[in-house]
């Protein structure tokens, strides 16, 4: 494998990182696709260097993917699931950026609930920090992997027309796949429940269309995302029937288009709500595709951003 | 950076530029200060006295802060009132005025003369504000006509929006002719909802939870129709929205008794502060876009907004190094009021007397107060101001007990070089 050649030192966000830097990831993303399909799926890249899993909001999937990323490079890992109660019994980033430091680790993959949690604790730590997710900010790692995803179903990702569909407002997933495609030269579409998209999210260069059918029509491909239960409960949204019937993703509403759109979705799915069942298992669906490409691109960050540690170690 | 120390029996000040505010008049003369008042030039012995060069500076009033939060009873961790006024003797102030929001809460006059007393001997005269319902709840009238008898100077709910348009229509019914006017906080809490920092692209793109504009400018809206059916004294603080500054000076232009001010960070500092999750610039209502601040210092100009406040607000560290949900709001802002103010408001076109204006003459009027005529006999309520001074803003500069501020490195032109509050003063020279 090439040399690392990033120039970001964290993934904070999505926001600000240059096309090559995205490319180069993607790239060695795909490197590491081979090895998964390996019979030994482990390569002694990281040996000897320290990752903490820092979750202060649950997570089954992220937390994982990461553990099993960093496993396969041979990194050291340690998991630590603090429960959002800690925080507000006041165990809050000081403590957390004390004990990293004190525990000499290389790396931190955190999830917190508070945007630019990540970035503050990159300003008083050594180690690389990788965000897993802050609040309603960022999920860089999560547009890495749903633009490898088009990229090995489209074999590009400049001009690519994508719909991002669903809880615009309160998605970190949205915010990294509209930071991370535009960068790349794709087209965005937003559409969902019109108080459901931030007022000024047309400034990052999206169109928004809140038509699901227009959106669907116009796209080669659409990111669904998840519909927060408690989002019902709080009477945002009025009920699961009249979401499903405006904007869920059915096998119906796609039948109407010629083409195929491929559907992507981050998971964990509400089967019935923003998407039905046999479209999530079926041919169009790229979800499990995503699945492994996550690993896969997690493997490359933690690969490009602890590179430079081991060779300075070497040194 | 500057000491506090006993004020010298006798002090001269040389080579500056008189500015009295009351009059408005501009005059060079030496300046004489016996026992803590004015006194004649032959009053003194210049051998004795402590000789100030005041060279390309301008002495006037000492300023007046209508809007600060001193913490005392209940979070003297953050400020007390004698730590506070330190802060403001530095920051060139001889009179602040405390909002209640204090644990207690000042609702009835008992409070008020904890207050007082507590004040008593400090280097700054300390007015209690009280707040306008029991409990700052927003419900039930707080006893505020015996409050003003105990000698608070306004009333508010400060940090409590006053949500119930009866409440504060009765309250402004109730205190009509005592000539003092009722402070709310304007934020619609519903529309302010959780939001940390303004809503626009940047909070867009930061994924922060957001307060619109609309939340302070449909708050006015309401209190000031409130002002004008009750013809009750209003008094809007902390005003950060061109949308606000409209509907004020649309009011105004209709008589209705209403005076506004607006705080040295809403008419100097904008949301781009935040834009690296800076706790310390997370503050109530929020740091605004350019063309708000455009706004907001046009409505000074033409007298829409009265006034600038400081909102003084201490926090902890520990509260603060939390993240952007978790960190309360507020900032200090004693130590820089002048030096942010002047330095932007001089980038606007307006003079030096005219922001020594706005520090003065415009919060005694929207209280009432008395300020003293700058002549002999009278008490020395001074401060020496260089208008022409660069420096940078630095934790040397704080005498607060907190340091919640995003301004430290900032560079402002104008400073503080000395105040002379009661028995005590700051200086420089």
């Amino acid at each position: 494998m090439s040399e690392p050649a990033i120039s970001i030192k964290h993934l904070l966000g999505l926001e600000g990182v240059s096309r090559q830097d995205i490319q180069t990831l993607l790239d060695t993303g795909f490197s590491f696709r081979e090895v998964l399909d390996r019979p030994i799926k482990k390569v002694p890249t990281l040996t000897g260097i320290n990752v903490v899993n820092l979750f202060f909001e649950s997570s089954t999937r992220t937390r994982i993917s990461f553990e099993l990323a960093e496993k396969r490079l041979s990194a050291d890992v340690t998991n630590f699931a603090a429960s959002a109660s800690s925080l507000n019994k006041g165990e809050g980033l000081k403590d957390t950026i004390q004990n990293i430091h004190a525990m000499r680790m290389d790396a931190v993959v955190m999830r917190h609930p508070a945007p630019g949690s990540t970035r503050q604790l990159s300003q008083f730590v050594d180690a690389v920090v990788i965000n897993a997710g802050d609040g309603t900010h960022e999920h860089p790692t999560q547009g890495l992997l749903d633009m490898m995803s088009l990229q090995e179903r489209f074999g590009h990702l400049k001009g690519l027309k994508i719909g991002i569909i669903g809880d615009i407002a309160h998605s970190r997933v949205a915010l990294s796949n509209i930071f991370g495609l535009i960068t790349m030269g794709a087209e965005i579409k937003v559409c969902g429940p019109g108080h459901l998209i931030p007022p000024y999210i047309s400034d990052l260069g999206v169109s928004i269309n809140c038509d699901v059918d227009e959106v669907l029509e116009w796209a080669d491909a659409v990111n669904v995302l998840r519909i927060q239960r408690e989002r019902m409960g709080e009477g945002i949204i009025p009920s699961v029937r009249e979401y499903r019937n405006r904007f869920g993703i059915t096998n119906e509403r796609l039948s109407k288009h010629r083409k195929e759109i491929v559907i992507l979705h981050p998971g964990p799915i509400n089967r019935g709500v923003e998407i039905d069942s046999d479209v999530a298992d079926g041919d169009q669906a790229v979800i499990l595709d995503q699945v492994l490409n996550g690993v896969a691109v997690r493997m490359s960050v933690l690969f490009h951003l602890l590179g430079s540690r081991l060779s300075e170690g070497e040194a | 950076m500057g000491t506090i120390a006993s004020i010298p029996r006798e002090i001269l000040i040389e080579g500056g530029t008189f500015y009295d505010p009351t009059t408005r008049q501009t005059s060079q003369a030496s300046v004489a200060v016996k026992n803590g008042r004015l006194a004649g030039l032959d009053d003194i012995k210049p051998e004795k006295a402590k000789v100030i060069d005041a060279q390309g500076c301008i002495i006037t009033h000492g300023f007046i802060d209508i809007h600060a939060h001193f913490r005392e009873p209940g979070r003297e961790d953050k400020e007390s009132l004698a730590t506070g006024s330190m802060a403001a003797l530095a920051g060139g102030f001889t009179r602040v005025c405390v909002m209640p929001n204090t644990d207690p809460p000042i609702d009835a006059p008992e409070g008020a003369r904890f207050i007082l007393e507590r004040s008593e001997g400090l280097p700054v005269i300390i007015y209690p504000i009280g707040a306008v319902t029991k409990g700052q709840r927003g419900e039930e009238l707080a006893e505020l006509l015996e409050m003003q008898a105990a000698g608070v100077v306004a009333f508010s709910d400060d940090g409590q929006p006053i949500q119930n348009g009866q409440v504060l229509r009765r309250a402004l019914f109730y205190t009509r002719d005592l000539g003092i006017p009722i402070i709310n906080h304007a934020e619609d809490v519903a529309l302010r909802a959780e939001g940390v920092m303004n809503e626009g692209a940047l909070s867009t793109r930061l994924g922060l939870p957001a307060n619109p504009a609309l939340a302070e400018a449909a708050m006015v809206y309401r209190d000031l129709l409130l002002a004008e059916d009750t013809q009750g004294r209003l008094h809007v603080p902390h005003i950060s929205t061109a949308l606000a500054v409209d509907l004020v000076r649309n009011f105004k232009g209709r008589g209705v008794p209403v005076t506004a001010e607006t705080t040295p960070h809403h008419l100097g500092l904008t949301e781009e502060l935040v834009r690296d999750f800076s706790t310390n610039a997370k503050v109530a209502p929020p740091l605004r876009g350019q063309e708000d601040l455009q706004a907001v210092v046009a409505g000074l100009i033409d007298g829409t907004i009265d006034c600038i406040a400081t909102d003084h607000a201490p926090h902890t560290v520990e509260e603060k190094e939390q993240d952007m949900i978790r960190a309360p709001f507020g900032m200090i802002g004693l130590e820089s009021a002048f030096g942010l103010a002047h330095t932007t408001l001089l980038g606007a076109g307006l003079t030096t007397e005219k922001v020594i204006d706005l520090f003065t003459t415009g919060p005694a009027r929207v209280l009432g107060l008395d300020l003293n005529h700058l002549i002999p006999g009278q008490p020395a309520e001074l401060v020496v101001l260089d208008p022409a001074e660069e420096w940078t803003f630095t934790r040397d500069d704080i005498h607060s007990r907190s340091r919640n501020t995003p301004m430290l490195g900032m560079k402002f032109k104008g400073r503080v070089k000395a105040t002379l509050g009661l028995n005590m003063w700051f200086n420089t020279l």
